[in-house]
């Protein structure tokens, strides 16, 4: 059955039910006017309804009823008995036509035309003076005779009991009230959420009681008491499962009116838009379609508004003169992902940026400091708007910060990002609901820490005479290698600042976790086993500790903090552009102090082997591209980097005498590394072997180099190194 | 004559204090407590009480007093806040005790900034002051930002 008359049915079944308990109140107090008034609206929606729905029978029979209403209400005819009984026998009409529609999706062979006769003639009449010779002729019998009949063959054939559109009719034969009228609004009841949410929390509870069953029975051993723990223990999770469906909503249900707001916008700003839907059937816990509903909607209307550029000047940037806006909702790590994306104008970072610190939002300093990213993410500060102009529809200077802070206050988190020119992207982040939540369960210092499963990816754990060898370390960071790409590592115990490991001598645990669109590993003492756990949120005293999302209450008893894990990576600079930052600032700060003879070097390989190191100082950053991503431009290689082409020269190939020069083993592999050098004017990147480490020396013993492109040569960690002339090797390439 | 009040009364050190009765909902013994990593000093850790996670807030830290001497163990003022039951440890619990408003006086300029905001004032009894707790204030403080 249609979505759309299905709801229908519901909501006029419901509005029969009141309007019969209504109307029989007004039979005994006429001059109700509450009542009456109700009795008016309910009817005047199904009237409306049903036009809508194209059922004109109901629309006549709930057309002439209004009317005989309207003048009751207008206080010109007063209630009484017989218009009572008409008005009654108006709902059993509308009744009888609900149940041929459900049955059979017409509106069945009934003729009211008599009824609405009555209905007229009442309104005219008030009925009080020579009416009791017509409501003779109501039509009585034929609704009584229509409504009868289905009932018996259901009481009688047994072929009617097992059908399955009745499959739980057994009780129905034993009670035969109606049974197809309601079929409808039966398999459906609407539920106070409140309830709802009280039931979630009793579910919560059990689980937690369930889980201490569980604990307490692996110290048993009697089978009968194990089997029954095993089926409490499936019960429990499979009640739960059911119970946190009852909650859930798919997202289509607010996008549904999308479409029109963006035509209605679009046509408004003289604008073409087509708009795509993908993964509607996401779903997401009612509380949180409720909350996410307007900040989509004001996002929606500001890629239209704002993104996307009128017809003509989207043909002057050679792209179609429909722009495109779509959303995109799916699963990512625990969360749902939205995604509004427009390819639109995109935004400017450095209008952003200016207007930021024209409104003091941010110190030239600071704006100095941030990355395109972070810079078209100011949008958010509170009071922000690039755009001078103020429409009708969007652009009043409030808005982006309010989506954020109501996208916060569920606990999700939104995100802007921008292509100048070629669109934008808003990725929102939104918990899914999570009272309920499978964790990995792990302990660091003395206590123990719930990490949510989602964000989990693998586990490693290394001998204690592998972790040596196999955590390495990039300028004082340390990182591993998973395959084939280096994951940072974060000590978990570190960035708690709690005790030391307690784990046994030497081995680490590592958690490879995913934050964001990053990898990091988390390094913990001990990783027990997973099991649900029930979310509670932390209280208003410890909110500004982002590295905790909740807490829960463990099979003993005893309260352990769940992780956030992008807290976390957040923390440890794993996310964001921070790490740069620290990186380049760290480097500055050493070349300062390096003056009083120590050094700090960076030490690498070469593609052929050669030992070699140069100051950090000169380190922009260490890269590792996919061999695919490099580019030729004459017989130079380049990479496109940050939005820029970065030069690359291979140290190797370089160094090499110009005879040898084409001799030099072309580059190959999947990954190449680099060293990424801050010249003076440009960047330039350094191909090398491989990154060996980063030291802080004094450098004592050296000998000039006769090579060209070396400095000179020392004696770094007890080997010799070459020192690298970037400087001239950079200059001797261009 | 002046109103009578109800105070929850104990002991922090050699002072005495009282909390407003109607917002103590229980008292109870010392109990397991999981700390919280970077949180504000004087949250002392979370507790458990019966399916609820309860903070649990350090009174002696939040007045700037020093730590209870190691084994003396605290006894949790569970109290209730708009934000669910927050639990106070306080030394010792005494009776709850009536007093009446014309007791009371304002504490003296000489209090810090910080700690007037938290202790209302004062009840002079015979033999001692009961210094009224401001629970609001007491419970407002923030996680420090880095």
């Amino acid at each position: 059955m249609n979505e759309v008359i299905r709801e229908f049915l519901l909501e006029t079944h419901e509005n029969l039910a009141q309007l019969d308990a209504d109307l029989i109140a007004l039979e005994k107090d006429p001059t109700e006017k509450q009542t009456l008034a109700r009795v008016f609206r309910n009817l005047h929606t199904v009237k409306g309804s049903a036009g809508f729905l194209g059922l004109a029978k109901l629309q006549a029979v709930a057309h002439s009823a209004e009317s005989l209403l309207s003048r009751l209400r207008a206080g010109e005819l007063t209630f009484n008995p017989p218009i009572a009984t008409s008005l009654l026998k108006t709902i059993d009409a509308i009744r009888q036509v609900l149940a041929s529609i459900e049955s059979d999706g017409g509106e069945g062979t009934g003729d009211y035309s008599n009824l609405v006769r009555d209905l007229d003639y009442l309104r005219e009449t008030g009925g009080l003076a020579e009416s009791p010779p017509i409501l003779a002729r109501t039509t009585v019998a034929p609704i009584e005779l229509v409504s009868v009949p289905p009932v018996e063959p259901l009481r009688l054939t047994p072929a009617a009991v097992v059908s399955p559109a009745n499959a739980n009719s057994v009780s129905m034969v034993q009670e035969p009230v109606e049974p197809k009228a309601s079929a409808v609004s039966d398999s459906s009841i609407r539920v106070d959420v409140g309830l709802l949410d009280k039931l979630m929390t009793l579910v919560g509870e059990l689980v937690l009681a369930r889980n201490q069953v569980m604990q307490f029975s692996t110290s048993q051993e009697d089978g009968a008491f194990l089997g029954t723990v095993q089926r409490l223990n499936l019960l429990t999770t499979e009640l739960q499962a059911n119970v946190m469906k009852t909650r859930m909503q798919p997202i289509g249900n607010i996008w549904s009116k999308f479409p029109r707001v963006v035509r209605d916008l679009a046509v408004a700003c003289g604008k073409q838009v087509r708009i795509d839907m993908e993964g509607q059937e996401t779903e997401l816990d009612k509380t949180i379609i409720e909350a996410i509903r307007d900040p989509l909607t004001h996002m929606v209307r500001n890629s239209v508004d704002h993104g996307i550029e009128p017809p003509a000047k989207r043909l002057e940037r050679g792209k179609l003169a429909e722009g495109r806006l779509s959303l995109h909702a799916f699963h990512e790590g625990g969360k749902v992902i939205i995604e509004i994306t427009d390819d639109g104008g995109g935004i400017d970072p450095i209008r952003v940026r200016d207007k930021a610190i024209k409104v003091k939002a941010i110190s030239p300093e600071e704006a100095g400091r941030m990355n395109e990213r972070e810079l078209v993410n100011l949008v958010f500060l509170p009071g922000f708007s690039t755009t001078e102009k103020v429409t009708h529809f969007s652009g009043r200077g409030v808005g982006m910060d309010v989506v954020r802070t109501n996208i916060e206050r569920i606990g999700g988190s939104v995100e802007l990002e921008s292509r100048p020119g070629l669109g934008t992207t808003v990725k929102m982040k939104i918990p899914l609901t999570l009272a309920i939540i499978p964790a990995l369960t792990v302990t660091s210092g003395s206590e123990r820490y719930a990490i949510p499963q989602v964000s989990l990816l693998e586990l490693v754990r290394l001998e204690a005479d592998q972790v040596k060898q196999r955590i390495e370390s990039i300028h004082g960071f340390p990182v591993y290698r998973l395959r084939s790409n280096l994951l940072p590592i974060v000590y978990l115990n570190k960035e708690l600042r709690i005790g030391d490991c307690q784990a046994a001598e030497g081995e680490i645990s590592i958690v490879v976790l995913q934050a964001d669109d990053r990898q990091f590993g988390l390094v913990v003492d001990v990783i027990h086993d997973t099991e649900e756990i029930v979310v509670k949120p932390l209280q208003k005293q410890l909110k500004g500790v982002n590295v905790f999302a909740g807490a829960t209450i463990m099979g003993d008893g005893r309260v352990a903090l769940i992780l956030d894990v992008l807290g976390i990576a957040q923390r440890a600079n794993v996310v964001t552009g921070a790490r740069v930052r620290a990186l380049t600032e760290q480097s500055t700060q050493a070349n300062d102090a390096s003056s009083n003879a120590k050094q700090s070097l960076l030490l690498f390989s070469t593609r052929d082997g050669g030992r070699m190191a140069i100051p950090l100082s000169i380190v922009a950053r260490l890269e590792e591209f996919p061999f695919g991503s490099l580019e030729r431009t004459g017989d130079q290689y380049v990479v496109q980097y940050r939005g820029e082409i970065l030069p690359l020269l291979d140290v190797a190939r370089q160094l090499s005498r110009d005879s040898e020069r084409n001799a030099a083993s072309p580059l190959s592999g999947d990954t190449v590394q680099v060293v990424v050098y801050a010249g003076s004017e440009r960047q330039v990147g350094l191909i090398v072997g491989s990154i060996l480490d980063i030291v802080e020396e004094e450098i004592v013993a050296t000998t000039r180099s006769s090579r060209a492109g070396v400095l000179h040569s020392a004696v770094v960690q007890g080997r010799v190194a070459e020192f690298l002339d970037v400087e001239g090797l950079v200059s001797r390439a261009s | 004559m002046a109103n009578e009040r109800q105070f929850c009364t104990f002991t922090l050190g050699d002072q005495y204090f009282g909390l407003d009765v109607l917002k103590v909902q229980e008292i109870i013994r010392v109990q397991e407590m999981t700390p919280v990593p970077l949180a504000h000093p004087v949250v002392r850790g979370l507790i458990n009480l019966r399916g609820q996670i309860v903070t649990a807030i350090d009174l002696r830290r939040r007045l700037d007093m020093p730590d209870r001497p190691s084994g003396q163990l605290p006894v949790n003022v569970v109290v209730q806040t708009d934000d669910g039951a927050v639990s106070l440890l306080v030394d010792e619990i005494g009776d709850v005790m009536e007093v009446s408003d014309a007791l009371f006086e304002r504490p003296p300029d000489t209090l810090d900034q910080k700690t007037r905001a938290m202790i209302r004032g004062a009840y002079k009894l015979p033999n001692r002051l009961l210094l009224a707790l401001d629970i609001e204030e007491i419970l407002n403080f923030s996680a420090p930002r880095e």
